[in-house]
């Protein structure tokens, strides 16, 4: 897409409010970011940014296979670690590769909402990682998004490409210091998943109780690729809202995707939408919700277009408080014959059977509810590499973790 | 150890319990028989303090110490523990992180071992457990906790002839049957149908519930022969005549 009709088109969209999720007024947050330099090895980044960076996930230690840091709106840290793995800021790819434009906004329109117009409109931050053909490595390609400045408007757009044949996984942290008042992040990611290629991508978000958070994805998946996506946020948000998009354009394309949500303040509206538009193609989509505040929407949307189609969608919530609230609502669209779809949700509280059986052990309520909560948070997570299950462990088990 | 006095319990509307009186000596074991829906269970579900099992009236006295308003967690660190009839599965929560949380300082491989329990693990707790495995998990995680009185809940219902034996000496040494009876200071209860378990460990006394009242006591051995024999009515009405 031309640049100029893109700008156009974000223009026409300024107003354009998101189809979920609470209204923002973008003229409060800050567009103009002050920017740092550019840190060449990972070990001389600011050691508050390396620990936030580490809570969320990101060790950038010598397994992994690219690294990418940004701070508010400057990509201070870029690098390739894998000769199959190409890591670069946007702009910089933008700049190299003249083909980059036929991928940009080609999954997620540009004036598909008010926020990511906004990000159209601007100049764009954020990740270019792409998996070479045939290339494959169980280390991840790392990247943190720091948040750091009071009130900024942080945009991100990320492009993701893995190459015919390749096994790519990315790690991403979001995070926010704690004097951090207020602030709007918008990521626009897309997901180009060729033939045979397989890629699981694990978000994890550690954000502020005043920081508005927009993500927007669009994800394609042609044959007999798949994608594992991950996303946790246990940490408060003041309201978090997406809905990431998934095609599954080729056949025997698979898409899994896990969510594991802790809500204490808030408004957290997710889901997911999946396309099933290819024969034999499956879609798994699995969350688990525990709440002791705020509110919860807990969407999914599985649309069946062929024969053979397989999808399956779930999601189970914890209610801990009366404070809170989990509002679930599955959508199966099934358009062709022979296809094979369904849905399970259940939203209650915790079993008193099963607290009092810890009880009769010598739990206290508080530790048992914790012992309880973890356990519902302990998602199985198929197709990922020990290391991102083990981090992902550490971050579900944290030992703060637990009822009202 | 344990004493149990003109205690009345009721679940939802239901009074279950009447007027049931039992006291267990320290280092004794005793058996509880008694029919379906007596409330053999809701007696041990009172003595742990499951809060929807309501003390109408009655006391329930451990070492003596008056426990009956005490919270669940309290009596277990008291040294109450016991074996489900029925437990729940936790998902997500491995046996043997359990084992850990119930005692750190638990030797978990060798109470595992001791169970032929090895490959569960790392199981998450009693998820997909057949019957017999459900009896040896609660076996282990008392092993771990090693109380002072341990209440069984049929730990031999469902569970086959190599693992009943198991489970018999679990039960020995959570109530040292390996040292002299007058040495003795762990107690313990039982509750069996058929009995199958008294055949690996030796038990000193057994009651009859019938609806809700201990209604005959003695040899435990004589008390189930007379059941076996003429059914709990008869075997009250023959052992223990009003
Ligand atoms: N929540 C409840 N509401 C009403 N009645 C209940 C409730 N829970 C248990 N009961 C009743 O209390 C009675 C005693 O139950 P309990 O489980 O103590 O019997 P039991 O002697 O252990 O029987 P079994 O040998 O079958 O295990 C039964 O009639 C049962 O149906
Ligand atoms: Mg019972």
């Amino acid at each position: 897409m031309p640049v100029s009709n893109i700008e156009e088109r974000a223009k026409k969209a300024r107003e354009k409010k998101a189809v979920y999720g609470i209204d923002l007024n973008l003229d409060s947050y800050e567009s103009e970011a002050k920017s740092y330099g550019i840190i060449d090895e990972a070990e001389d980044l600011p050691e508050d940014v390396k620990k936030a960076a580490l809570d969320v996930g990101v060790k950038l230690d010598n397994q992994t296979s690219g690294a990418y840091v940004q701070m508010d709106q400057t990509p201070v840290h870029t690098k390739s670690l894998f000769e199959g793995v190409e890591v670069l800021d946007t702009r910089t790819a933008l700049k190299r590769y003249d083909n980059l434009q036929d991928y940009m906004w080609k999954l997620v329109a540009p004036d598909a909402d008010k926020y990511v117009a906004d990000v159209a409109q601007s100049l764009p931050a954020g990740y270019f990682v792409r998996a070479k053909k045939g290339m494959k490595t169980v280390f991840p390609v790392k990247s943190c998004l720091y948040l750091g400045s009071t009130n900024l408007n942080q945009r991100v757009h990320n492009i993701i490409i893995a190459e015919e044949g390749s096994e790519l996984h990315i790690i991403t942290g979001c995070t926010t210091p704690a004097h951090v008042q207020r602030g709007l992040h918008i990521g626009v990611s897309e997901f180009f998943i060729k033939k045979g290629a397989h890629v699981s991508f694990t978000m994890i978000h550690s954000w502020g109780k005043d920081v508005d958070v927009r993500p927007r994805t669009g994800i394609i998946i042609e044959e007999g690729g798949s994608l594992s996506n991950n996303y946790i946020c246990l940490k408060p948000v003041k309201t978090l809202q997406m809905f990431p998009t998934a095609t599954l354009a080729g056949v025997g394309a698979v898409a899994s995707f896990n969510t594991v949500i802790y809500s204490s303040t808030g408004n957290i509206d997710f889901g997911s939408n999946i396309i099933l538009a290819a024969p034999e193609t499956s879609a798994e989509s699995i969350s688990r919700v525990v709440s002791v505040g705020g509110e919860v929407i807990a969407r999914g949307r599985m649309t069946g277009k062929v024969p053979g189609a397989r999808a399956h969608l779930e999601c189970v919530g914890l209610l801990l408080s009366e404070k809170g609230r989990i509002y679930s609502i599955p959508e199966l669209d099934g358009q062709s014959k022979d296809l094979d779809m369904s849905h399970e949700a259940a939203v209650g509280r915790i079993s008193e059977e099963e607290l009092e059986y810890l009880m009769a052990r010598g739990l206290t309520q508080e530790q048992a509810t914790s012992v309880i909560v973890r356990g519902f948070l302990d998602v199985e997570i198929k197709g990922l590499p020990e290391e991102l299950k083990q981090q992902i462990k550490n971050i579900t088990q944290r030992e703060d973790l637990k009822g009202a | 150890m344990l004493e149990i006095k003109d205690l009345f319990v009721s679940i939802g509307a239901k009074m279950v319990l009447r007027n049931v009186n039992l006291r267990i000596g320290s280092g004794e074991t005793h058996v509880l028989f008694g029919p379906n829906g007596t409330g053999k269970t809701t007696l041990l579900n009172a003595i742990a303090g499951i809060p929807r099992y309501i003390v109408e009236s009655g006391n329930i006295i451990f070492k003596g110490e008056d426990i009956t308003q005490m919270t669940m967690d309290e009596r277990a660190r008291l040294g109450i523990g016991m074996a489900f009839q029925r437990p729940p599965a936790l998902r997500g929560l491995k046996l043997k992180d359990l084992i850990k949380i119930i005692n750190p300082n638990a030797d978990t491989v060798s109470i595992l071992n001791k169970m032929d329990f090895q490959q569960f693990g790392d199981r998450e707790v009693n998820r997909g457990f057949s019957g017999g495995e459900v009896k040896r998990s609660e076996m282990v995680q008392l092993l771990a906790q090693q109380p002072g009185f341990v209440m069984l809940d049929e730990p031999d219902s469902g569970v086959d002839l190599e693992n009943i034996k198991l489970i018999g000496e679990a039960i020995n040494q959570l109530t040292q049957k390996n040292i002299r009876p007058k040495q003795r200071t762990k107690s313990g209860i039982i509750i069996t149908h058929f009995g199958h378990i008294l055949e690996y460990t030796k038990t000193d006394r057994a009651h009859v519930m019938l609806d809700g009242s201990i209604v005959c006591s003695g040899n435990p051995s004589e008390i189930l022969d007379q059941i076996k024999k003429s059914g709990y009515e008869g075997c009250v009405a023959c052992l223990c005549p009003t």
